[in-house]
């Protein structure tokens, strides 16, 4: 019978061709709008450290006070250089790391290359096993490196090939800026988006960085960062380590807490702090200090883009609007065969019956409006690159999961769209329409 | 309006399609008003002018390589400048940390007293020399430009204490409203700096910044970074020609430089288009929901009230027999769909302004006006009625002997 009322369903399709039409474009279109958002959607919003997201902190200290503050009361989106020192010293979670982005020049050993910029972080050696960073050669730099300020560096694939043409190249010198770094360790593809840990910068969705080099080396060679730095009134001191001694943020600092009780202890560790520093004259106010984790963080900074969400919101706006279209069509269709409904029931089939083969019809309708949003949705993805940052538009594609979705959003909406037509069908008198005719 | 009673009646008998089209109309004027709304702001926002000679200004980035003294680093932005000036269809050149919409600079706060606790105005801070105005084509509107002898170098990490300065008409005003600024000091961090010169009108790298769009200032310094932006002035149409000379030509000149492949060297129209690419891409996808939700709304009036006609085909015949003229039947069924189209636009009113009221909560957009919504309610009566129209003179054609046949 399935397979019957299947065949019945799609030759009726053909029976109201503009009335169907109409229906299948509708259906097309809302489905394709809100699949291509929700693709970017997904892309954007998505965590960028599964399993490991809910165990890495990192800490806001307020260190301007209520007058050199934010407007708005938001504490500072990054530390100042001597905050990170003595968190970093106090070595109160499993593992730690300050970083900021820097970008350097490499400069080839073929004297007629041109030079070109290399982008990386300036970090401590617990980065890579904080955030399960996978390497193809080698390891991170020994942990004694970041104490001796040692010249280690842990490049990318990609610097890799194009340096030492993918072999590999641990213990090999490469030259930044003039000075040299002897190659630790070769990253795989690592490039977590949202990029989390310097979310503060707005680099959330840029290419995979090149390198990484101890933090303590990179303050001794007075290498400034390439991201943001914000300084909040108050006269600042002049030269490299003036500014270190600033109230200047511009430093990104994580931990890795495994456990609830050691989220405790970090949090009363850092109001601790606070008010020794309240103590010992430098705050001219009370602890503010706060803790979030990967997901809180990246709202706080907002990683998200505001377009991604109101597109999201008016394609589904729109997939509403043609569902409730598709609802009044359907109802003309189905009840336009009151007559038909009458003699089948008439003949003793029952409601059920009836139910089955217009929701059947229905989820017909839905397969074809399903193929026709699949193809537009492909056109939406191309067409994602016009709204949304390259970025961003490059990490939307139509995946096989987005196919079956889509299909399956199509055919379940248009059979939810049915439920009511199908109801009248069902409720249509036999007698009445016998009698009519 | 004799009809309208009659209309009611029948419409009774016909609640789920009424209810649809109506809900349909709703939805659709909730969604068109937002969206022409979101378009309205981003297209202001995009269509701003910067203050600049924007079609001929090309901005070149340059990061120097190897080890450097700080020191150095003047003298060789010193000789770039002097090679790039020297370029034909160069008008001028000067090296800046930034540029209106480049989205990356320096903003501080304005005081007018030195021990001032919250600042009177916010600023960005443009690095700049006796060549800025010329090179950014400015307009000076009071006051003088900078002299050559006030160009001083200022170490990276060094404190902002410019003697000078020249700031736009609006933040000017936002300091001194009475009106006159040149001559008078404001502190940037904890020396006066006196305002020699205002200009018209410069945006600020961040377009839409709350703290006042325009409020600049130039500062006579330059930065000893190992990177810097040059930007140049050209003759108008030789704007190509330098963008593949500058480069070139500095590279020949110092090869101990990156100037990025990508992105390196761009034409301001260019920055301009990166800048606002998402807000350009937001307009273009709303006014093409837009026109397709207008699309299938009409499409589904046009359906059922097809429907409709269908079905009354018999009482249409019964009322053409009894004397209506064509007309009536026609304007029957304009009404009609009026009626359903201003219980449809009443509700998407309520709609469309609870749906702005959650956006200005969630995404901190602004509050719709009013003329979106009218605007919104007078296309949606007349596509309603447009819609109508076919099925109606279908309607209206129906003879009167229809009232005879049994179906």
């Amino acid at each position: 019978m399935f397979a019957y009322y299947l065949q019945l369903g799609l030759r009726s399709l053909c029976r109201n061709p503009v009335l169907t039409g109409l229906m299948i474009i509708a259906i097309g279109f809302g489905v394709a709008a809100s699949m291509a958002t929700y693709a970017v959607f997904q892309a954007v919003s998505g965590n960028p450290i599964p399993g490991k997201s809910s165990q890495l902190f990192t800490p806001q200290i307020d260190n301007w006070g209520p007058n050199q503050g934010r407007s708005d009361g938001s504490l500072p989106d990054a530390l100042t250089y001597t905050d990170v020192k003595a968190l970093m010293s106090a070595n109160v979670a499993t593992r730690q790391a300050a970083t900021y982005p820097v970008s350097l020049s490499l400069i080839p050993s073929d004297p007629r290359a041109n030079a070109m910029v290399a982008n990386g972080y300036a970090t401590y050696a617990d980065f890579f096993g904080m955030f399960n960073v996978p390497f193809l050669y080698g390891s991170a730099w020994p942990s004694s490196d970041d104490a001796r300020h040692g010249n280690g560096v842990v490049i990318s694939r990609k610097l890799n090939q194009r340096l030492f043409g993918g072999t590999d190249s641990v213990g090999k010198v490469l030259n930044l800026d003039g000075n040299d770094y002897r190659v630790a360790g070769v990253i795989d593809h690592w490039n977590p988006r949202p990029r989390f840990f310097d979310a503060a910068n707005g680099s959330g969705f840029a290419g995979e960085p090149d390198f990484y080099m101890p933090f303590t080396r990179a303050i001794d060679l007075q290498i400034e960062t390439s991201g943001n730095n914000n300084c909040s009134g108050g006269p600042v001191a002049s030269g490299w380590s003036g500014w270190l001694q600033s109230e200047c943020v511009w430093l990104a600092y994580w931990v890795e807490l495994p456990d609830a009780a050691a989220v405790q202890r970090y949090r009363s560790f850092l109001t601790g702090y606070a008010a020794n520093q309240q103590r010992a004259g430098r705050f001219g106010w009370a602890p503010r200090v706060a803790l979030s984790d990967v997901q809180q963080w990246l709202d706080i900074q907002r990683v998200v883009p505001p377009e991604t969400r109101v597109s999201l919101l008016v394609s589904l706006g729109f997939l509403v609007v043609c569902l409730v279209n598709t609802i009044g069509l359907l109802l003309a269709k189905f009840m336009r065969r009151a007559p038909e409904i009458g003699v089948r029931r008439a003949l003793g089939a029952s409601r059920s019956e009836i139910y089955r083969q217009f929701l059947l019809e229905a989820a017909a309708v839905g397969l074809a409006g399903g193929a026709l949003g699949l193809l537009l949705t492909w056109f939406g993805v191309l067409g994602v690159g016009l709204v949304f940052e390259r970025d961003i538009a490059r990490l939307a594609h139509l995946s096989p999961a987005l196919v079956a979705l889509t299909i399956l959003v199509a055919v379940i909406a248009t059979v939810v769209a049915a439920l009511y037509p199908t109801w009248r069908a069902a409720c249509v008198q036999p007698a009445w329409q016998l009698k009519s005719n | 309006m004799m009809q309208i009673k009659p209309i009611f009646a029948a419409l009774r008998r016909h609640k789920a399609g009424t209810v649809l089209i109506s809900l349909q109309i709703a939805l659709t004027l909730a969604i068109v008003c937002n969206a022409l709304f979101i378009i309205q702001q981003r297209v202001t926002q995009l269509s701003q002018p910067s203050g600049l000679d924007e079609a001929n200004v090309l901005r070149i980035q340059n990061q120097w390589v190897g080890k450097h003294s700080e020191a150095e680093y003047g003298p060789m932005v010193a000789t770039d400048l002097a090679l790039l000036r020297q370029i034909p269809g160069v008008v001028d050149a000067y090296s800046t940390n930034s540029l209106p919409l480049s989205q990356g600079g320096w903003s501080m706060g304005l005081s007018l007293k030195p021990e001032q606790r919250k600042s009177t105005a916010q600023t960005a801070i443009y690095f700049a020399d006796d060549h800025a105005l010329a090179t950014l084509g400015l307009k000076l509107v009071a006051g003088r430009n900078f002299r050559a002898d006030e160009i001083r170098p200022m170490p990276s990490k060094d404190t902002l204490r410019p003697s000078v300065v020249i700031v736009t008409r609006e933040l000017a005003d936002k300091l001194f409203p009475d009106g006159h600024a040149v001559g008078k000091p404001v502190y940037i961090v904890d020396r006066p700096s006196i305002i020699v010169g205002v200009v018209q009108r410069l945006q600020t790298p961040w377009p839409g910044v709350r703290w006042g769009n325009t409020s600049s200032t130039l500062i006579p310094l330059q930065l000893l970074t190992n990177g810097t932006n040059y930007v140049v002035r050209t003759r108008p149409g030789q704007l190509e020609t330098v963008r593949r000379a500058a480069p070139a030509a500095l590279l020949a000149a110092n090869r101990m430089r990156v100037i990025p492949d990508d992105g390196g060297v761009m034409s301001f129209a260019q920055i301009r288009a990166d800048t606002f690419a998402s807000d350009r891409g937001m307009a273009i996808l709303m006014a093409v929901i837009c026109v397709v939700l207008l699309a299938i709304t009409a499409a589904g009036i046009v359906g059922l009230t097809s429907f409709w006609v269908g079905q009354r085909r018999k009482q249409i015949g019964v009322r053409r027999a009894l004397g209506a003229r064509r007309s009536d039947i026609l304007n029957y069924f304009l009404t009609e769909n009026l009626l359903i189209g201003i219980g449809g636009v009443v509700l998407g009113v309520v709609m469309a302004y609870g749906l702005n009221l959650w956006m200005v909560t969630r995404f901190e957009m602004a509050h719709l006006a009013a003329q979106y919504v009218l605007a919104g309610v007078a296309v949606l009566l007349l596509l309603g009625q447009g819609a109508v129209l076919a099925p109606a003179l279908r309607a209206s054609k129906v003879p009167p002997v229809e009232a005879t046949r049994s179906i």
